[in-house]
């Protein structure tokens, strides 16, 4: 009963706070709720017993990538011209309605392979395992800090004065 | 009426669509930037959800997912930095009015 109140109470004010980052003319407003709206899918997380990630997504996105947002807003100082919509805004509108109908209607006909096995937890230690263990994805952990090795490199070369 | 998988799909669709529309339909690159990002999240959320549900012993949603959050980090520092990049040269960061490729 708990999870219920929870799943839903999350996902009306995650997707409130969505709508409010696409809805809203005040810029700094829309980072907030796009704030709000990673907390919620964070508490989502929560609700689908995934521990860890609900933690990486409070470092990472709340944390990290929405400072970075709110300081990129403030270095450009187009708060006062507000975030109006393009002439594309009711084609983009019925792309998108059309888009959530065909994979609504995909997701809800399609017929779930699921298993009712209880989820287990804490899921740090069954991670690292799956991540770093035998057969596991070495590699791409291998990888990922060269991306992020890369990502950092050229983003100081693209603001650097010159 | 219990939380199944059909929900988190559905609720992951609903964010994927609102990043749609508002990565299609906006004009200033850091307001698509955070609907792009938006978009990620319902994919995350889709995941971990997939996860959960039909293979809950094996956590190959979660490895994505975490995968995921490490090139959506990269891809925002560097979005980022073309931004300011951008408002720099052009004192702009209108996305109908930077048309330099264009021809």
């Amino acid at each position: 009963m708990g999870l219920e109140i929870a799943f839903w109470a999350l996902a009306v004010v995650g997707i409130g706070a969505a709508l409010a980052v696409v809805l809203l003319r005040d810029v700094f407003r829309a980072a907030l709720s796009l704030v709000l709206c990673f907390l919620t899918v964070a508490g989502i997380y929560v609700t689908l017993s995934a521990d860890f990630l609900a933690a990486v997504q409070v470092l990472v996105y709340v944390g990290a990538i929405s400072v970075l947002i709110i300081l990129a807003i403030m270095l450009t100082r187009e708060v006062q011209r507000g975030s109006p919509a393009n002439k594309l805004r009711i084609p983009a509108l019925v792309v998108a309605i059309l888009f959530f109908g065909a994979v609504g209607f995909a997701m809800v006909n399609t017929s779930w392979q699921v298993v009712d096995v209880p989820p287990q937890e804490p899921t740090t230690s069954a991670l690292a395992i799956k991540l770093f263990g035998e057969g596991g994805f070495l590699l791409p952990v291998e990888i990922a800090p060269v991306l992020l090795l890369a990502a950092i490199l050229g983003a100081i070369v693209l603001v650097r004065e010159k | 009426m219990s939380i199944g998988l059909e929900h988190y799909l559905i609720l992951s669709a609903i964010l994927f669509s609102i990043g749609l529309y508002g990565a299609l339909a906006k004009r200033n690159a850091i307001v698509i930037l955070m609907s792009i990002e938006l978009m990620l999240n319902g994919v995350n959320i889709a995941m971990v959800a997939f996860s959960r549900f039909i293979v809950p012993l094996l956590l190959t949603g979660q490895v994505f997912a975490i995968f995921i959050m490490v090139v959506a980090a990269a891809e925002v520092a560097v979005g980022l930095a073309i931004i300011i990049a951008i408002y720099r040269s052009r004192e702009t960061i209108d996305a109908t009015e930077i048309n330099l490729m264009k021809w």
